[in-house]
């Protein structure tokens, strides 16, 4: 009896973690595509540089940031100051929304090649 | 070599301490070690799947997918975080009263190792599947040094691993009186910290769309990239650059777990309960 409450218990958390997926996912069905009047920058990674190494983008605008992988290994595109973290896969392609960010340099990485794929992102 | 071993090292670090923390927190609990082995063998096996369908994953939910996987594994280990908490000041007096007897002890033990297996297998799950994504890059992209990197990595997964044990240990020092006050605070800040990565990655996707500028930059005191800087974000959720919302959601974080444990907590002595408890 006391295995089945423990079971009882794990079959609850499992429910938790579902619902709470659920939820957030939900959410993000409600959520409008902000990218109406985004500004558009693409970038792509080849062997592990980014192309171009320095893209220009409008202040006070959200951005879009499109990012296609040409390397067959995974990259994870990062910025802190764009406070973006976002998996690429190889061969594959990834959008990022940026928030409307005031001008200045934004510096962005690949989070597995820091030493050579290191690009900006000029706001003005 | 040594930049493989340093990003597989780092990418285990925080897992590691997670994991390391909570090992101490169940000391004594029978069966615990099943329990947490079992969440780190989830962890893993749920990161290579992470891995395989890495591009599914981000190109799911109008290509947000990544963000609120992200989200919602990190809100998890969050809530199971603080019912482990809430959990063990209503308990855990009687169960250390009983921790001799075993029989009561393991059934209420179990109970809350759930919650904590959870939480390992999320830890294990989020870097793992960095982990698996960088050392699986290496092995495709078919360079001569691979070898060397792939044993760079494995030092690295060796010394992550040799963190958790420091913590382990580190911890289990403390004198058992006051151990489980000291990771009451630990696992509260712990939450805390993770609520707020979790807030950053709704942020990202563009659904907590309140207060994000950064309240303050110190990345040139202490970046939180930096070994020292990644430690602390993982015990206490230390940023560089936090947004407004991330230290909302970390302050109502930390408010809410250390009142629910303290509102939670039964008021009468341990003592006469745990003889109420035997003489029944």
């Amino acid at each position: 009896m006391k295995a089945s409450a423990s079971k009882g218990f794990v079959i609850g958390f499992g429910a938790a973690a579902i619902g709470l997926f659920a939820l957030v996912a939900s959410i993000a069905g409600i959520a409008p595509a902000a990218a109406e009047d985004a500004a558009v920058v693409r970038l792509a990674i080849k062997d592990h540089r980014f192309q171009p190494a320095e893209a220009r983008a409008p202040a006070g605008k959200p951005i879009t940031i499109e990012i296609r992988n040409l390397d067959p290994t995974p990259a994870e595109f990062e910025s802190k100051t764009m406070r973006v973290e976002k998996v690429v896969a190889g061969g594959g392609a990834i959008t990022v929304q940026i928030r409307p960010l005031p001008a200045g340099r934004y510096r962005f990485f690949d989070d597995y090649h820091e030493d050579t794929t290191e690009g900006f992102l000029v706001v003005q | 070599m040594l930049g493989a071993l340093i990003i597989v090292f780092r990418e285990v670090l925080e897992a590691g301490i997670i994991v390391g923390i909570l090992l101490a927190v169940t000391r004594g609990v029978p069966r615990r070690g099943l329990w947490i082995a079992g969440g780190v063998a989830a962890g893993v096996a749920g990161a290579g799947l992470l891995a395989i369908f890495a591009e599914q994953i981000s190109n799911a939910l109008a290509g947000v997918g990544q963000e609120l996987f992200n989200a919602g594994v990190l809100a998890v280990a969050v809530v199971m975080l603080a019912w482990h908490n809430i959990w063990m000041a209503r308990h855990g007096r009687e169960m250390a009263a009983h921790m001799k007897e075993v029989g009561d002890a393991a059934a209420k033990g179990s109970r809350s190792l759930a919650a904590v297996a959870i939480v390992v297998a999320v830890a294990v799950l989020r870097e793992g599947s960095e982990i698996v994504l960088f050392l699986y890059g290496l092995t495709i992209s078919g360079d001569s040094t691979n070898s060397g990197l792939l044993v760079g990595g494995l030092i690295g997964l060796l010394l992550g691993c040799g963190v958790t044990a420091l913590t382990f240990f580190g911890l289990v020092k403390i004198p058992a009186r006051y151990l489980f006050g000291v990771t009451t605070v630990l696992i509260t800040f712990l939450a805390a910290g993770l609520a707020a990565q979790s807030v950053a990655f709704l942020q990202q996707a563009g659904i907590a769309t309140a207060w994000e500028g950064t309240v303050w930059d110190t990345s040139w005191i202490l970046s939180d990239r930096s070994l020292l800087g990644r430690v602390l974000h993982t015990l206490v959720g230390y940023s560089d650059q936090p947004s407004g919302m991330q230290l909302a959601v970390y302050g109502l974080t930390l408010i809410t777990i250390f009142g629910l444990t303290k509102a939670l907590r039964p008021s009468y002595p341990a003592k006469p309960r745990a003889m109420v408890e035997q003489s029944l």
